[in-house]
């Protein structure tokens, strides 16, 4: 039981609840800002906000909801390194379709 | 220290653990990246096609799925806070709210395929055979995609629920609630990936 107790000290730490909830409402309201300024006339307006709003709120779940604000440094450069390899990816995909 | 009554304490590593489900999280990043690449190599190529595609989609559902999944998250972290902190109870109450909101989803994803294989528009239909090759690849990508996103639901509630069957035997408690917290990472990256389909499908138009 003495190695239960020493395990329980190195829990992570714990998020109030209020945190939560104020990060669903951001979401929700920037779910709201990417609906109306997709209606936008101006095209190229419209997916600029969408480039920024969206990686925004997969930004606040991530950091959040799943805890990655409060993890080790590592983990964070991990999932940074993922993101950043897949846009890589994409990125190079671009210097060949755009050619074709 | 023991003695022969002692119950064996089984080691457990949180860490590594935790860090397990995230390089899982690493490879359905990468899974569902690749569709990504195929939707943006697509839209390259019939970029008018992929604009108007979303005009056969129903935002409002789109809309509604994203607020349903967002509220998921919400009350799947709300689970985890509470089990932290020893309220079993509000643990148990969130974890099914997650369960309930997510089977909401599929019940949406129901109506809305159901309303679009009725229009004629599935992969492979008489009725897209007739479209330009832009829109084929456009519902091509759109049932793979969000299909793909639905079956990684689907497991996710079911995780969810065994999760939900382990904190009411005590399995999981205020000690011992990784699994459940990785349960909960699984869930918000079916959320995160939604937030990325629901622009490239719906708001396009």
């Amino acid at each position: 039981m003495e190695g239960a107790m020493e395990h329980a000290e190195q829990q992570t730490h714990i998020v109030p609840y209020r945190t939560f909830v104020r990060v669903w409402l951001l979401l929700l309201f920037l779910t709201a800002a990417l609906v109306v300024t997709s209606k936008l006339w101006h095209e190229a307006l419209s997916v600029w906000a969408m480039l920024v709003i969206t990686p925004l709120k997969a930004g606040l779940v991530l950091f959040f909801f799943m805890h990655l604000k409060y993890e080790k440094t590592y983990l964070r450069a991990l999932v940074f390194m993922t993101i950043g390899l897949l846009t890589l990816v994409i990125g190079l995909l671009f210097f060949d379709i755009l050619y074709r | 220290m023991s003695s022969p009554a002692v119950h064996q304490e089984s080691h457990k590593d949180y860490e590594g653990s935790k860090l397990g489900m995230w390089l899982f999280l690493f490879t359905e990043i990468l899974l569902f990246g690749g569709l990504f690449i195929l939707y943006s190599a697509y839209r390259a190529r019939y970029p008018m096609e992929f604009h108007e595609g979303g005009q056969h989609l129903n935002v409002v559902i789109g809309v509604a799925n994203t607020v349903i999944l967002l509220t998921s998250s919400l009350t799947a972290a709300l689970s985890i806070a509470a089990i932290q902190k020893g309220s079993r109870k509000v643990s148990i109450l969130c974890l099914v709210a997650t369960i309930i909101l997510g089977l909401a989803f599929l019940v949406d994803k129901y109506i809305e395929w159901s309303g679009e294989i009725s229009r004629g528009l599935y992969p492979n239909s008489p009725v897209l055979a007739q479209r330009p090759k832009g829109d084929q690849i456009f519902f091509g990508l759109y049932y793979s995609m969000t299909g793909l996103h639905g079956l990684h639901v689907i497991a996710g509630i079911t995780l969810l629920a065994v999760m939900l069957v382990f904190v009411l035997r005590q399995k999981i408690t205020s000690t011992d609630f990784n699994r459940l917290e990785n349960a909960g990472l699984y869930w918000h990256l079916v959320d995160v990936i939604w937030i990325f389909l629901l622009p490239l499908f719906y708001l396009a138009a």
